[in-house]
């Protein structure tokens, strides 16, 4: 009687030993790291090793070692954040023309476990310090922004067909078009129909006036506001880069919100300089009658101007400006009617569609470039004085050649696929159509306080679990040893799960593994209270062991499950530190049950099962 | 020879004592109620909106040096406290007017303060957020008690009997109201990190309801003579030392917890260490009281369907 199978027990202790082994990389030291990745146009190799040890051996920067990272990354340790810092300015200060470099934590793991490829949990902002950015979308700018567009479309294209109108003004969700007569009415609606597809124009007469009302079908508004969120996060993708933080997280939260996370940064006045950039577009043709490796040795052509591409490849342009990004009314990607290649379809006002027909019907079967530019106004304080500077960033996005003169509309084709004509065409709307955004949440922790959460949290976890330890000893004796066994194996299989999920570690997720490990005892309480009742009623050890085990689990399933749809309901709901919290929680609930029932008892089994047992010590 | 132990057997007459419990709780709850109406919560940061500034000094700081740095360029209004240690100071700003203005808003005050004094001060925590999103998270918050709530009842209802279910929930709202009370009388920040307690205790106070009822529902099943208050006394008193034993490991975790796990675990362990207490309380005289008061009876719990396992052990 009270045996288990050597396969259940070799099942348990190997999930104890599986969650050993996934726990292990906690237990390492986190090293403040300086990660290094080359700038354009440069690559990292085995002499930038010895470059950046000689950048920080002679600025004096103590280090604790350089390593090689896969994708073309250094990786420099540090003892302390203050060396690390320290370590930056040098990098910065020497190499910072062709490295970027961005701070970071690193686990300093042995070869053996980075080899078996286990991670450490990943820490939370409360606990590494960094920034947390809450950013709102303007949806109803957004739909305004592209009724605004139309008004001016309708505009060029009722004047282009000599359609006579009164007026054509945006009134609220909808624009109206005032006519005459009812025969240029339904002209028009015809003629507008027919060219505006995405709209649903409808005739509306009231008071004697003869009108039409366009207005944005739910689909097409639909469509507007994912677009606007999706621009908005390439755009702050793009931004954050040059903030130098190692893993920056980018993320859509529910319908018109973006969450940045910024770990380690310590600036958000930087983050802010960034967000308030702005950003426009130039067509411009490119230069082919020049060599573009001269203009690289400084003999650049008086016309011309030297630019690169997001690879970093040189491009000789030319200084004539063709349209601006101001003068862009919509771009959106699709698919050529006669190709069905992926494309980007581009929409030009008035005036830019004059200069854009002139300048093609020249120079069919040359290049013309798309250049991005931004302007980011940054603050640095030099000798005491904070100095604002504005930094303008240009990289040729596009280059493409013109087939046949074109002017108000026009396509790009020949892209790589589907998610290139995504990315170009949010590019291209990030000149004047970018939805206003503004910041509704942040977060910033610094890194000293970041390290006291982690200190007191690692503190109450410490303290909380040697109490229950002791108390469980004292009160239940050999029973309430194997109590402790299987708690401390469940902290570990929690820790466990939280590295191999990479789920983030909060201080409330700390709060929570406090928790668990008070109601976690729960479990053993409820059998061990069942088997001092049996050996009241008088029945053999062994059987006492059986049905207090057995008569206990009904209880124990039903209070966790109920435990766990609270916790779930947590999850759900919750943001922030509510759903770090429930995190820990769930995991906890359903580790606690597999070391209560299932771990509890094998040890119970190995100790008195199977054998002639007088008396049990509980 | 049988072991004789100690007899750790109680008899105490619980149910005896659901009137002047119930009127105990009445009462409390009416005060509770008059305090939330009356006084309100003293809302944190995150369901209010504002900025929240957390600063670092070498020296020991004086609250009144703060408010006078902070005034001097024009921050009035700042509620101003230490925060753990006599070298850290909160400083909270209502929400502005515009949004901009307000994730503006830290940099300028951190300036006023760092120019104020000699050496350096450390921005240790910086937390904005806008008034919207405080409205949003108060919405969210409401409606997680209440979804948790539902999920409950429905479980209880299935795995028990409907009157079970009605005791199990009162005795959670009772705890949540509780909780909530104690914050509002005593004007406690409430902040988010409260509200996952809040849920928290509504978690743990079922977890102890349900084991009574698992017993109560066991006892029904196995003793026929007694009426329905002797067998949910004899069930109370059978799990009266795990009651006492759980409820007292997670106390003393939590009692750590409030010790060790610094100003920012305060309210949540706080809330809890209540929440315990008083959950302990509701399951034995809330209830259980609420399951006898709406007259359970033994052949209420025979129809209910049963895994045929237990139901074969226990029943003759």
């Amino acid at each position: 009687m009270n045996q288990y199978p050597l396969w259940k027990n070799l099942l348990i202790l190997g999930v104890i030993l599986g969650a050993l082994l996934l726990a292990v990389p906690n237990l390492f030291s986190q090293d403040p790291s300086i990660e290094i990745t080359a700038a354009r146009g440069s690559e990292v190799t085995e002499a930038s090793v010895a470059e950046v040890r000689a950048a920080l051996e002679t600025a004096g920067a103590p280090f604790k070692d350089i390593e090689t990272r896969e994708g073309g990354k250094l990786l420099v340790r540090f003892a302390s954040s203050a060396d690390q810092l320290a370590g930056q300015e040098a990098i910065e200060r020497s190499l910072s023309e062709r490295y970027r470099t961005a701070l970071t934590l690193s686990a300093d793991l042995p070869g053996w476990v980075r080899f078996l490829g286990l991670s450490p949990m990943s820490m939370g902002l409360d606990l590494r310090g960094g920034i947390h950015v809450v950013i709102d979308v303007d949806m109803d700018a957004a739909l305004d922004q592209a009724l605004e567009r139309y008004v001016g479309d309708f505009r060029t294209e009722l004047r282009d067909r000599k359609i006579r109108y009164l007026t054509v003004a945006r009134e609220g969700s909808r624009i109206l078009v005032k006519f005459n007569d009812a025969a240029t009415r339904d002209e028009a609606q015809r003629t507008l129909s027919n060219e505006f597809r995405d709209l649903d124009i409808q005739p509306l007469d009231e008071g004697g006036n003869f009108a039409i009302a366009a207005s944005l079908p739910p689909a097409q508004q639909e469509e507007i506001r994912s677009f606007a969120l999706q621009q908005n996060i390439t755009t702050l993708r793009n931004r954050v880069n040059a903030l130098g933080v190692a893993e920056p997280s980018i993320a859509r939260q529910g319908d018109r919100r973006i969450v940045v996370q910024l770990p380690g940064a310590q600036d958000p006045g930087r983050l802010k300089e960034l967000l308030g950039a702005t950003a426009t577009l130039e067509y411009r043709l490119v230069d082919t009658e020049h060599s573009v490796a001269d203009a690289l040795d400084g003999r650049v052509p008086v016309g011309s101007r030297l630019y690169r591409e997001r690879d970093g490849t040189p491009i000789l342009l030319n200084r004539r400006v063709i349209v601006t990004g101001d003068q862009i009314t919509d771009a959106s990607a699709g698919f050529d009617g006669q190709s069905g290649s992926p494309a980007v379809f581009v929409n030009l006002d008035g005036q830019g569609a004059r200069r854009m027909r002139d300048v093609t019907t020249e120079n069919v079967g040359k290049p013309m470039a798309v250049v991005f530019i931004e302007n980011v106004t940054t603050t640095e304080v030099v000798d005491g004085e904070a100095v604002k500077r504005t930094r303008k960033v240009e990289e040729v996005i596009s280059v493409a050649t013109i087939r046949e003169p074109f002017g108000r509309r026009f396509q790009t084709t020949g892209l790589d696929g589907s998610n290139e004509a995504h990315d170009l065409a949010l590019l291209l709307r990030s000149g004047a159509l970018a939805a206003p955004i503004q910041i509704v949440e942040e977060r910033t922790i610094g890194p000293s306080l970041g390290q006291d959460n982690i200190d007191q949290g690692f503190m109450s976890v410490m303290v909380g679990l040697a109490l229950v330890l002791l108390f469980m000893a004292l009160y239940y004796r050999v029973f309430g040893l194997v109590a402790n066994v299987v708690l401390v194996a469940n902290v570990i299989m929690i820790v466990a799960i939280l590295s191999m999920l990479q789920a983030t570690l909060t201080l409330p997720g700390i709060a929570g593994i406090v928790l668990t490990v008070g109601m976690a005892v729960d479990a053993n309480v409820l059998i061990y209270e069942r088997i001092r009742e049996e050996i009241r009623n008088g029945s053999s050890p062994q059987a006492c062991i059986h049905a207090g085990f057995d008569k206990a689990l009904s209880s124990i399933v039903d209070a966790n499950v109920t435990t766990l749809i609270a916790a779930v309901v947590l999850f759900s709901f919750g943001t922030g530190p509510i759903k770090g919290f429930a995190v820990t929680l769930v995991i906890g609930i359903l580790t606690s049950m597999f070391t209560a029932i299932f771990a509890s008892r094998a040890l119970i089994n190995l100790i008195y099962g199977g054998r002639r047992v007088k008396k049990l010590a509980i | 020879m049988r072991d004789l132990g100690v007899i750790n057997e109680l008899n105490i007459d619980f149910m005896g004592m659901r009137r002047p419990a119930i009127i105990l709780s009445g009462a409390l709850m009416l005060i509770f109620l008059l305090s939330i109406l009356i006084r309100g919560f003293n809302l944190g940061l995150d369901f209010t909106g504002g900025t929240v500034l957390e600063v670092g000094y070498q020296n020991p700081a004086e609250l009144s040096d703060v408010r006078a740095a902070l005034e001097a360029k024009g921050f009035t209004g700042a509620t101003i406290q230490h925060f753990g240690a006599r070298t850290d100071v909160l400083i909270r700003l209502a929400p502005q007017e515009g949004e901009e203005a307000g994730a503006q808003l830290s940099e300028e005050v951190f300036k006023a303060l760092s120019d104020a004094v000699e050496g350096q001060v450390e921005l240790r925590r910086v937390e904005f957020v806008g008034p919207q999103v405080g409205e949003e998270l108060r919405e969210q918050g409401g409606l997680a008690v209440l979804f948790a709530l539902i999920g409950i009842l429905i479980y209880v209802a299935v795995r028990f009997e409907w009157r079970f279910s009605v005791g199990a929930v009162a005795a959670t709202l009772h705890d949540a109201f509780f909780v909530v009370g104690i914050f509002s009388l005593f004007q406690i920040p409430f902040d988010l990190t409260v509200l996952a307690a809040v849920l928290a205790v509504i978690g743990y106070s079922l977890n102890d309801t349900i084991v009574i009822f698992d017993r109560i529902r066991e006892s029904f099943r196995k003793v026929r003579k007694e009426t329905a208050i002797e067998i949910t006394n004899m069930a109370v008193n059978q799990t009266m030392s795990r009651t006492v034993i759980t409820g007292g490991t997670t106390l003393l975790v939590l009692i750590a917890l409030y010790a060790f796990g610094g100003e920012a675990l305060s309210g949540f362990s706080l809330a809890l260490i209540i929440g315990v207490v008083v959950g302990t309380y509701s399951t034995i005289f809330v209830a259980t009281a609420t399951v006898i008061m709406l007259g359970i009876s033994r052949a209420d719990l025979l129809t209910v369907p049963k895994e045929g396992a237990e139901a074969g052990n226990t029943l003759p």
